[in-house]
């Protein structure tokens, strides 16, 4: 098939099921309304593979299908034609949001079974799927940036998907708000980098990148990256903007597994690496990015520890997973960046279906506290996610030890790298070894603390598939990037297949040097060892001695308390920024809208009126009155014309 | 008004001799005699012009109010004789003539309106037509 075609229904299959499920709205068959929107994804991961194949096919150097449909934006200098292409670094990201997508859609059609609104609930998954594709596919920043906004909306409405629920509404609107100030920036980045360079196509913006870095802060480059960056942290929930994310448990967990886990939060992580020429010239915003990324990978998982919700660890988690995406971007490792978004969306789309599986089983019960035990109950759930929790805490050789542990190496051996940022990376992954080690501890291991009333039971087929199959991936996800040190003890000497693929359209820092393999080995050695150190300290505490943890937490008395309310940072934000907002506001509309504006167009109104009034005064209908306001006007005009 | 001692006037008017004087006299020997110049027709087409004015705003009669349309139309045709008769155009004398047709046509189309309107309604008052008002 033409590639046109193969495009045309990688798009527009989930858009049609969306339509369909749209239309049809009010219907109740969990089945029907699954089917047409699984099959959607379904077709377009079909199509993404196809193209894929294609991409093979081609030789390393021109490895790149692209279609323009039509002209979308014609205006003077700015030409925004509606392309979208497949490279090296699409072409993983759409097979993995297609069939991750996928499989969550079929995850869904179990647990979605019961709910009144099913058909809707498709009806924006496949929309969240189109814009998705949008934004991965498109080969210009506008094209990216409809698809951003589109998963934006998608990501509110099934936030807010029980929005009877007040407090779920609220949670969707958070998002959407919080997004929407990084959106502004985004904006914001795509005029200066306009500006500057007079296009706005990825591979053009690419290629006319000066050699020298510029060190400006408020360069153009320096300026427009900076700014694109802040648009990365309101949708992949960096601090300060990743508020949203936390409170965006409020949707369905499936909901959690696609659009807060797997795909749309790794978008703006997805920009970076697009871009990755643009943002090597600009070494400030490179750092920003770093440091960004290492505190958020640290304080998200800080609060990890403490959470007593399954979904909000979960959550917390993502944030310190993306952060260390962002970490990668930020010390130029754009393969490490890209390779983690793939095996974290692996790994965590598995948690959080498997956490899912866990809810469903307990009849909505989300709170740790009340689970422990459910591994006799549920075999196939603990199994993988018990995959999924080697994956995460980098044990080797599951896939999150490959992607974590070339993150951390960059972060120290990359000349935009430090030892602070490896440090910090380090920190965060002996505390993700803690809480996820927790996570299972409490859910699945020791004492049940299950009520009495509720009967854990496993999930059905239809839900055990999806978590099969992203376990299989979690496992080996990984093996397509096993870094040189470790491939060539291996029989066979496996290359690194990922930074082969990537090489072409990643650059790397200037002055990398090749690493010292001993030093590689020591600190994989040393993060894997103290991971599981801390895995085995968390399993102690939560397993053999469950009283241990609160008196540790009594212990630290305020300072638990404060990352127990995650620092706070809420209130913070309510505070200096939220409630200044509403009274300022408060005063705009008291002053400037009703007393101002809405008198000022009262009043002119009244004007209007009253003469209204007054000259239909004179139309009375007495024509011997119109008669003599023409003698009178006659003799006033003549008067003048006399006695001038 | 012309300067002219009236009493003289008078006296030799009535000598035979100057009948006949009277009819051959210019223009201004000719008002100077009868003491009536262009101002007399002028006030005269104005006063009858109000009048007729008077009666159109005033009277709530359709019937009279086109008679004093007609009044109107007169009161302009003596102004028009007399500024023809008193520059010595003809032209004022021709456009007597159209407006006098011009009137009657008027006439007709107005009365004949006037006596549908009556079959219809039994009224020629115009304040009860007054439906066209804002």
């Amino acid at each position: 098939m033409s590639p046109q075609l193969l495009f045309a229904t990688l798009i527009l299959a989930p858009l049609l099921g969306f339509l369909i499920n749209g239309a049809r709205y009010r219907k109740h068959s969990a089945e029907v309304a699954g089917g047409i929107a699984t099959g959607a994804a379904a077709i377009s991961f079909i199509s993404a593979l196809a193209i894929f194949f294609q991409l093979l096919d081609l030789p390393a150097e021109e490895r790149r299908v692209a279609v323009q449909f039509f002209d979308w934006i014609r205006v003077a200098d700015l030409k925004i034609p509606a392309g979208f292409v497949i490279d090296q670094i699409s072409g993983i990201m759409i097979l993995v949001v297609t069939g991750v997508g996928s499989l969550i859609h079929l995850f869904s059609i179990s647990y979605m079974h019961h709910d009144k609104g099913v058909a809707k609930y498709f009806a924006y998954l496949n929309l969240f799927l189109f814009n998705m594709i949008l934004l991965v596919l498109g080969d210009s920043l506008p094209v990216m940036f409809v698809g951003w906004e589109g998963v934006g909306l998608c990501s509110y409405l099934l936030i807010g998907f029980w929005f009877t629920d007040k407090e779920k509404a609220a949670a969707g609107m958070k998002a959407f708000v919080t997004n929407r100030i990084g959106d502004a920036a985004f904006i914001l980045g795509m005029f200066i980098l306009f500006l500057h360079f007079g296009t706005l196509n990825f591979q053009e913006l690419n290629r006319m990148v000066p050699v020298d870095p510029s060190l400006a802060w408020f360069g153009p480059i320096g300026l427009g990256t900076l700014l694109l960056f802040i648009g990365a942290t309101g949708k992949s929930a960096q601090i300060p903007l990743y508020v949203w994310l936390p409170d965006a448990m409020a949707g369905p967990t499936p909901v959690s597994a696609l659009i807060h886990a797997a795909t749309m939060v790794t978008a703006g992580v997805y920009m970076i690496v697009r871009m990755n020429p643009l943002f090597l010239a600009a070494p400030n915003t490179m750092m920003v990015i770093a440091s960004i990324g290492a505190l958020t990978a640290v304080m998200a998982a800080s609060i990890g520890l403490t959470q007593w919700d399954i979904k909000k660890v979960l959550a917390y988690s993502t944030v310190s997973q993306l952060g260390y995406m962002f970490l990668a971007c930020g010390v130029g490792a754009f393969g490490a960046a890209l390779f983690h978004l793939m095996t974290h969306a692996f790994f965590k789309a598995l948690m959080f279906l498997g956490s899912g599986s866990v809810i469903h089983a307990m009849h909505e019960e989300q709170d740790i506290r009340k689970m422990g035990g459910l591994k006799k109950y549920m075999p196939v759930t603990h199994l993988t996610f018990l995959l999924g929790w080697l994956a995460i805490i980098g044990m080797p050789p599951f896939a999150g030890f490959f992607s974590k542990d070339e993150i951390l190496w960059m972060a120290f051996h990359s000349p935009r790298g430090h030892i602070l940022f490896w440090i910090l990376g380090f920190v965060g992954a002996l505390m993700t070894a803690f809480y996820m080690t927790r996570l299972m501890a409490l859910t699945f291991w020791g004492e049940s603390r299950v009520d009495k009333k509720i009967h854990p039971h496993e999930s059905p087929l239809l839900m055990k598939i999806p978590l099969i199959v992203l376990a299989l991936l979690s496992v080996v996800g990984g093996w397509i990037g096993v870094p040189h040190v470790i491939g060539s003890l291996l029989p066979g000497e496996p290359h690194n297949i990922l930074e082969h693929w990537l090489e072409p359209v990643v650059k790397s820092v200037p002055g990398m040097e090749a690493g010292d393999p001993t030093l590689e080995w020591s600190l994989m050695g040393a993060s894997v060892f103290f991971a599981a150190i801390a895995a085995a300290v968390a399993y102690h505490f939560y397993v053999r001695n469950p009283s241990q943890p609160k008196k540790i937490a009594e212990a630290l008395g305020g300072f638990y308390r404060l990352v127990f309310n995650k620092y706070r940072i809420d209130e913070l934000y309510a505070a200096t920024l939220i409630r200044p907002l509403i009274k300022a506001s408060q005063g705009l509309w008291f002053y400037v809208d009703v007393n101002f504006i809405d008198k000022a167009t009262f009043v002119t109104a009244d004007l209007v009126r009253g003469g209204g009034l007054f000259v239909r005064g004179l139309q009375n209908g007495n024509i011997q009155r119109y008669a003599l306001y023409v003698a009178f006007g006659v003799v006033v005009s003549l008067s003048f014309i006399l006695l001038r | 008004m012309p300067n002219v001692d009236t009493s003289l006037a008078a006296e030799a008017l009535a000598r035979p001799e100057t009948q006949t004087q009277i009819e051959s006299l210019d223009l201004i020997a000719h008002s100077a005699t009868l003491g009536v110049g262009l101002s007399h027709y002028l006030i005269l087409s104005a006063i009858l012009f109000v009048l007729g004015m008077i009666g159109v705003l005033m009277r709530r009669n359709a019937i009279v109010m086109l008679m004093s349309i007609e009044l109107m139309l007169n009161a302009v045709n003596i102004s028009f004789v007399a500024f023809s008769r008193f520059q010595n155009l003809i032209d004022g004398q021709i456009m007597v003539f159209f407006v006098m047709t011009i009137a009657a046509a008027e006439a007709a189309v107005g009365l004949a309106i006037l006596v549908a309107i009556f079959k219809r309604f039994r009224e020629v008052n115009i304040r009860f037509f007054e439906h066209l008002r804002g």
